[in-house]
């Protein structure tokens, strides 16, 4: 192990969890709001494809991450109709909005892409190095622009607004105890339609991030499960951005290690698959550690109704 | 004169709406579908003829049908099977791929062993995987509280790199180095039903799996604690029902069944295991169960009709060039359509007038 090996890991680290921390950031105020929504895995899909179909065809990479936002936003609707309006069970409903996102995205690619022999590829966002010529910090934050807004734009903006706005307590509220919120004169239906829009939004962003940013192409395995983590880690964090992100740190410091230690070919005494599996035992164990302080939303998965 | 219209919701819906509701949802989800078919470059009706119409007018792709909805019927019933009792069994893919390893690694090693020895062998190791691997999260439910959707949920992603691991490791094909295991052996295969197609005896086995779950659900005194836990715990506690004993039950017979899906595919379809064994059969199992309203007759039913849904995309795909996904959308958008009109079917809307 040298200097250059934890470098390279840390830069790693980094663009791996900026995906999963997008998308669980936007699962964290579907949350907080009341609602979980296992639309998550299918919006990151949608999000993949529709991100690259869309640069791919106007040329531009930032209308194909508009554009994917868009479809995230929309999705969240839908979702929002369903458990909220309709008050329709939200592990089925969820689960439903993820099978038919990831259908619509196979139909999709195979339409437009189908024929072709070798796979569609874009040339992607490029890397930022505000630190040229230092040489530990230029190659640690030698990074997406994407990854910098998340860190240093999203996370915070995200912890603000749920801690120190009105709106943030307003989403807090309704996720807690909606009774309240509605005697105080605030519309709980408005309030978690917002929270799972915006949600909806950041999630598909983490999707278009994969297909523009990290492979500038789309394949069937792209999203392979990072919404599930995602899931995973807003409980591991309590619902709260910050920690959120530090649980996403975690798991992109095992996922990263994997594919290091891959890459150098080390013949190792367990699969590689070893790694890729620990990151879902590790949030496992987390959870079981956490389970009896894990203060979930008292009002998560509860249609609420006004009587 | 006023006229005011307005939406209420009422107890009674009345019978002949609850009957068309099915066929409504139907045709609203094809309404729905038909766009994609239009991008698809082809024509609705078409397509609706070699989707619904053409895989049932010969004997052997009506045959295919049920071939494709035997996974189904058992990860569906698989999924009821916990519904029921409240617990939210997501893993049923995961605990799939724990049978179908048991029954690959079974139909291997117990070469030479008659059929009628080395099949129920395969169908009980089978259970006992689909069991096993959904004990961690039935008894992180049970004892400690920690939440199983989230639990199973990860557990599948956790299987699907313990599948890849065996298959480019130990199991690799040691002829053409394919990431797939050695071939079972011929007595372990399962006997066809029908000669020259693919129907085999799991689809009787996937039938008695519903008969048995409906007797248990409906008959016994187990199946009436289920439903009482999945109506409401406290009520069932107050009641002195077993709560935490009750939803273990459920939890772990789920898997079960769901072991059975998996070695079903292995000794009637595939004969090998290989990582794409199930396109997500385990969660379609979820849509089915809902679909059919966690009524194990209804769960068959609705299997049997996803299964033609698949053979009709396949069909539609070769005949007109859409893509096979449009079964999978159907699928969701069915789902996501008869969610809504679960909810809607109990409203009303009143017309009154004044003056």
């Amino acid at each position: 192990m040298n200097d250059a090996f934890l470098v390279t890991l840390i830069a790693a680290t980094l663009r791996v969890a900026t995906p999963i921390l997008l998308a669980a950031i936007g699962e964290t105020f579907a949350e907080r709001a009341g609602i979980l929504n296992l639309g998550i895995e299918g919006i990151m899909f949608f999000g993949a494809f529709i991100g690259f179909y869309a640069a791919d065809m106007s040329g531009s990479l930032w209308v194909g991450l508009a554009v994917a936002i868009l479809s995230g936003l929309l999705a969240g609707l839908l979702m929002a109709l369903l458990s909220v309006t309709l008050g329709v069970n939200q592990h089925v409903s969820g689960l439903g909005i993820t099978l038919l996102l990831s259908g619509l995205a196979l139909f999709g690619f195979r339409l437009q892409y189908g024929g072709r022999s070798t796979p569609p590829s874009i040339e992607p966002f490029g890397q930022l190095s505000p630190f040229q010529g230092i040489p530990i910090l230029e190659t640690i934050f030698q990074q997406y622009l994407l990854t910098y807004v998340t860190f240093l734009v999203i996370v915070p903006l995200a912890w603000w607004l749920l801690y120190r706005t009105s709106l943030g307590l307003q989403i807090r509220a309704a996720g807690e105890n909606p009774e309240a919120v509605d005697a105080a004169g605030v519309n709980v239906f408005r309030i978690r339609y917002l929270a799972l829009v915006i949600g909806g939004g950041l999630m598909a962003a983490g999707g278009a991030f994969l297909s523009l940013a990290q492979l500038g192409a789309f394949t069937h395995g792209i999203v392979a499960g990072r919404g599930w983590v995602a899931i995973a880690l807003v409980i591991f964090g309590n619902w709260d951005p910050v920690k959120v992100m530090g649980g996403a740190l975690i798991f992109g410091g095992t996922y990263a290690l994997q594919l290091r230690l891959q890459a150098m070919g080390l013949q190792l005494p367990v699969p590689y698959e070893t790694f890729l599996a620990l990151p879902y035992v590790v949030t496992i164990i987390a959870l079981v550690i956490a389970g009896r302080n894990a203060s979930y939303p008292a009002a998560l998965l509860k249609p609420y109704r006004r009587e | 004169m006023t006229t005011k219209i307005s939406i209420e919701k009422t107890d009674s819906t009345p019978a002949w709406l609850r009957s068309l509701l099915p066929l409504l949802a139907l045709v609203i989800t094809f309404i729905l579908t038909s766009g994609l078919i239009i991008w698809g470059r082809a024509n609705p009706f078409e397509a609706y003829y070699y989707f619904l119409i053409a895989p049932l007018s010969s004997k052997v792709s009506a045959l295919e049908v049920l071939v494709k909805s035997t996974p189904l019927i058992l990860t569906g019933i698989s999924v009821t099977f916990a519904f029921v009792a409240g617990y939210y069994n997501i893993g049923a893919e995961g605990q799939l791929y724990a049978g179908a390893i048991t029954a690959a690694w079974l139909g291997v090693v117990l070469e030479g062993l008659p059929a009628w020895a080395i099949i129920p062998l395969m169908l009980l190791g089978g259970f006992a995987a689909g069991l096993a691997w959904a004990t961690v999260p039935a008894l992180l439910r049970t004892r400690l509280a920690v939440d199983e959707v989230v639990t199973t949920l990860l557990l599948n992603s956790v299987m699907a790199y313990i599948v890849s691991a065996l298959l480019n490791g130990p199991w690799r094909d040691p002829q053409s180095g394919w990431p797939q295991s050695p071939e079972i052996a011929s007595a372990a295969m399962l006997p066809k039903l029908v000669p020259r197609s693919r129907l085999h005896l799991g689809f009787l086995i996937a039938l008695a799996a519903v008969a048995v779950v409906w007797f248990i659900l409906s008959r016994t005194g187990l199946g009436l604690k289920m439903r009482a836990v999945g109506l409401g715990r406290p009520a069932a506690r107050f009641a002195g029902v077993p709560v935490e004993r009750t939803m273990l039950i459920a939890a772990l017979v789920s898997g079960g069944i769901a072991g059975i899906a998996g070695m079903v595919e292995v000794a009637g379809i595939q004969f090998h295991l290989i990582g794409d064994l199930s396109p997500g059969y385990g969660y379609t199992g979820i849509i089915i169960a809902t679909l059919g309203a966690l009524n194990p007759w209804g769960v068959a039913l609705a299997a049997v009709f996803f299964g033609l849904i698949d053979t009709g995309a396949q069909t539609v795909s070769r005949a007109l060039g859409v893509p096979v996904y449009l079964g999978e959308v159907t699928q969701a958008t069915m789902l996501l359509v008869t969610l809504a009109m679960f909810v809607v079917q109990s409203y009303r809307v009143r017309i009154r007038r004044r003056g």
